[in-house]
Formats: structure tokens, sequence, C-alpha cells
């Protein structure tokens, strides 16, 4: 680790303006991947700024029948929230799906945004990455693509988002409330990642200085009929090849409304309102959700050795939605009968 | 607590780290350390209190070897800074019982030969005081999955849930108010046993004629 200072703020203004005095300064909130980044060098903050003193880790109901999460409330405290449980437990599952219990006490709510992609040649200082060293070249694309995007990539990078947590918060259409040298704003979620394009050293949206202080969720929680489900190499504490937030809004067997966000599969939790249209007036059937999953992945680009997230990712969102229709209804048994997507 | 003592140089070295006074509570006694700004908690547990049940394994989350408790709450010491956790309540392995006062989750991974090598162990248990503080896991499947932050690169998974197990049965049946006994025949067997291992000697191996 390179040499730096450490300061534990007490107040949000005070954390802003210390950042502001430091040059190269971070914000730490639980630590786990930018003491991580540290370690390996491929972040080398001069400065950085404890947020644990903020009091930013209350989770309350909100006004308008909504749920806000404080920045600093660790992913553990959040899925076992009773609120969280009860109203959003589609949240409740992908936080969990994620990381390792020790890793969830640590990591905070907002850390969970900033955590940065798990590329192999990010993490390798010894190869080129456009992520780490702008104008160095992508080592990834022609590389080994296994956790790699296949959606939404550029010639400069194709690293993935590693978060679950995130996924569910796409879908559940949540606000990033955040505090910087220009005061308070709020950034839609789907506004608050980026696509790489030819700036992948930008992860977000967030401008310099700024802190994310709370998550809002707005009141439609989806907590009848929703799936979280994650695929990967192994069945506990792995990033995700492709995860499925889906939720949906069930009139008897007719989708009044729907979400559809997917994690490890592009720079960005990847939401998509063409394929929710898609569902959204149908009847939850195979067919239908066949068909949603074909708009998602339309412009779907594989790597060579990740190819075949295309068809795991089309398959995870019929197997999602057939989950989320089937959990609260006894469904005509033929709607599904031989079919296999 | 040990000194950490620096070597007498015969000049000033080039730069000295800059280092900062920390307050910390472990194992309910209070450390004043004064250490550089990149010390994990880790490190300092290790490194400067000579607290070493605490093991080092891959350095970066992902082995659980680490693990401690943070305000009851399971943590991997290595990913967080020293300086960061003012003001919390730590508790090491050491804090969890002694030789001669085991803590039910010590005794179970004894009675089950729940290790091998042993270096993940401190973490395990840890992780199990962890779990059971945190109260989600009544299942076997349950307890895997909330134990999957630990690593046994011996594989004894099957004997640490069996260990885990038994003292979540345990604590349930206490709290359904039922009488758990003892197992004092079990403990006391236990200690000679690793009083026995630790005083054995290992006869030499004949060279090969």
């Amino acid at each position: 680790m390179n040499s730096f200072t450490f300061t534990q703020a007490t107040a949000v203004e005070a954390a802003v303006q210390d950042k502001a005095a430091h040059e190269g300064a971070a914000y730490i909130g639980g630590g786990t991947n930018l003491i991580d980044l540290m370690k390996e060098n491929v972040a080398r903050p001069t400065h950085l700024i404890g947020l644990k003193n903020l009091g930013l880790d209350n989770i309350e109901n909100t006004p308008d029948g909504g749920l806000r999460l404080g920045a600093l409330a660790t992913n553990a405290d959040t899925a076992y929230h009773p609120e969280v449980e009860k109203r959003y437990p589609l949240l409740n599952q992908a936080i969990l799906a994620g990381a390792s219990p020790q890793l969830r006490n640590m990591a905070t709510d907002g850390g969970n945004l900033m955590q940065r992609t798990r590329c192999y040649y990010f993490y390798d200082l010894a190869t080129p990455c456009n992520k780490r060293e702008p104008g160095s070249g992508c080592s990834a694309i022609g590389g080994y693509t296994r956790v790699h995007a296949i959606l939404g990539t550029s010639e400069q990078c194709i690293a993935t988002h590693p978060s679950d947590m995130c996924v569910a918060l796409a879908a559940l259409d949540a606000t990033v409330r955040v505090s910087g040298p220009n005061g308070e704003r709020t950034i839609a979620f789907e506004d608050f990642h980026r696509l790489p394009g030819n700036t992948p050293e930008r992860d977000n949206n967030l401008e310099p200085g700024e802190l994310i202080t709370g998550l809002d969720l707005p009141a439609k929680g989806f907590e009848k009929n929703f799936s979280y489900l994650k695929l990967r190499d192994r069945t506990s504490y792995a990033f995700a090849l492709v995860s499925v937030a889906a939720t949906l809004e069930l009139d008897g067997t007719t989708i009044k409304d729907a979400r559809l966000a997917l994690g490890g599969v592009a720079h960005k939790p990847w939401r998509d309102k063409a394929a929710e249209a898609l569902l959204i007036g149908q009847p939850a059937t195979a067919d239908t959700f066949r068909r949603a999953a074909a708009k998602v992945l339309e412009g779907a680009k594989g790597q060579g050795t990740n190819n075949f997230k295309i068809e795991l990712a089309k398959r995870a969102i019929v197997r999602a939605l057939k989950q989320a229709t089937e959990m609260n209804q006894a469904l005509d048994a033929t709607a599904f009968q031989n079919s296999n997507p | 607590m040990s000194q950490f003592t620096q070597p007498t140089l015969e000049r000033p070295p080039m730069a000295l780290a800059p280092t900062q006074a920390v307050s910390l509570n472990i194992n309910g006694k209070a450390h004043t350390l004064q250490i550089a700004p990149w010390t994990t908690l880790l490190d300092a547990l290790r490194e400067y209190l000579d607290l070493t049940g605490t093991k080092k394994g891959c350095d970066h989350g992902q082995c659980g070897a680490c693990t401690v408790l943070v305000d009851g709450k399971r943590i991997n010491s290595c990913l967080s800074l020293a300086v960061m956790q003012e003001g919390s309540e730590i508790q090491t392995i050491e804090g969890l019982g002694s030789e001669d006062n085991l803590s039910p989750l010590q005794q179970a991974f004894i009675d089950h030969d729940a290790f091998q090598c042993g270096y993940c162990t401190p973490g395990q248990i840890c992780s199990a005081q962890g779990l059971l503080n945190e109260g989600r896991a009544t299942t076997e499947a349950e307890v895997r999955e909330l134990m999957s932050g630990n690593l046994c690169r011996c594989g004894a998974y099957s004997n640490i849930l069996s260990a885990v197990m038994e003292v979540l049965g345990n604590k349930g049946a206490e709290a359904a108010g039922s009488q758990a006994t003892p197992k004092k025949e079990s403990k006391e067997g236990a200690r000679q046993w690793a009083a026995g291992a630790a005083s054995q000697s290992v006869p030499p191996v004949e060279p090969a004629k």
C-alpha cells in the first residue's frame, strides 16, 4: 500500500471539504473493495476520509411510502432490515446472493455502488487496461473473458459491474442521493452507472468530490412476484456470470407491470425497458418470456470465451420470470409444458 | 502488550512513515497504538499486540482466516484499517475462551475433529460465533451458505458443519427452555487429549538403510 493520511469525518460538509482540500483523496466506507485495490496498487489514494461517524447508517420510511437506505448502512443490516424483508424481498435476495457474511457486515450500501470491476486485467498492473490507465489498451479484448460483458461494450473496455445489490436497485427504480461541493442532488439509478464508451476510467456519473449519502426506494416493491436468479461458477461466494432481477405485477395471468435487470453482462446493471414493454399486457407464459429475453440479448456481442453467456442470459431471464410468476399463483399447469427455453 | 522497537540506525532514515495514535478495545482491554494509517486491523492484532490467534491467509478477504468480531459482528480483519476501528469492541479467538474454559464452539470443534492443520480454525470459530450471534441459520444448508466466507484447504467442512450444528442445536434447546446436558466427560477427555498431543514426543524416523 502507498503512504496516505487518514481522518475520520464527523459531518458530511466537513468530509466534502476535506476531499476538496486533498488531491487524490478518497472516501472510505466499509473498505472491502478499496483496501483490496490499495493492496494491489490499483488504487493509490493520498488521503482517506472515514465516513462511519457521519450518522448515515439509518434505514427509515419516507413520507411517500418508500424507504430510505443510509449510504453507510451495511449490506447485511439492509438485507435483514424488517422493512426490506417485507416490502423489498428482491433487494434482500440480491444482497444475500453476493459476497460472504463477513464482507456484507462491512460493506456499505453507498460503497456497493462504488465497487469497481473484477476484470482480471484491471487488477493486474502488468497488463494494459484503459480503465486503470486510459489509452493503454484493453487486455480483455482477445483475452480470457468469462467474467466480461456481452452488452453495451466498447472498443476500449468490456468490463462488468460486479454488484448483485445494484441489479435489484436498478429493477426497483431507486434514486441515489449525493452531496458535493455544489450542494445536494439526486440521480436516477439508471443514470448513475455509465457504459464504458471512450471513457472507461469513469464508472459512474458522480462529479468530483461528490459523496453518496443515501438511496431512496419508491413505494412499489413487487413483493408478491419477484426473483433474483444468480448463475455462477460455484453455488456461494462467487461473482455472477449472469444474474437476473425479475419482478412482475400480475392480474390473474396477465402481466400488469414488469421489471427486468441483469448483472454480470455489462459495465452497469443492465435494465431493459423495451423488453419490459414486451411483457406488459401479455399473458405470463414461457412464450412471452422468451420474446422478452430475445429482446434483451438482441444486440449482444460475445468476446469468444464468453459467447456462452448470451444463451445463458436468455435462459436465465425466462427462468427468473417463471419463478417470479409461480411464487403466489397456481398457474395453469399446461402453460409451461414443454417450455424449456 | 508488546513494544515495537525500531532498530538503531547510524543515520536517520530518509523518510519516516507518518503514524497516528489509535485506541482499540480488544477482548475487553483498551490498547493505544502509535501506528501508520495503512496498518490493517489484522496486522495491528498480530504484529503490534501479539494476538497471533487471528491468521493471515489470503490477505484479500477471500479466505476468512482473519475473521474477528467487531461489536459482535464477524468481519475480515485484513480488509479493515485499524484506524477505522477506533471505539469499536473487537473480539478475537483469544477472547472467546481460554485453555481452561473453552467456548462451546471451541469444544465442539475438538469433539467433532473439525480441523486438520488448524490454520483456518480461529477464523472458522469466530465466523461461527458471528453466525450464532446473527441467529439467521437453523438448517445445515443455511449453515453451509452462511459459513461460505471461510475456506478450509484440508477440507474439514463436514466436521465443521457438525460442530456448528451441535452448538446451534444446544442454543436452540436452551432457548426453548429444555435442559441441555453439558458433555462434561467429553470436555475432560478433549482437554486430556489436547494436553497429551502437545507433550507427545514424536520418535525420529529411521533412516533408510
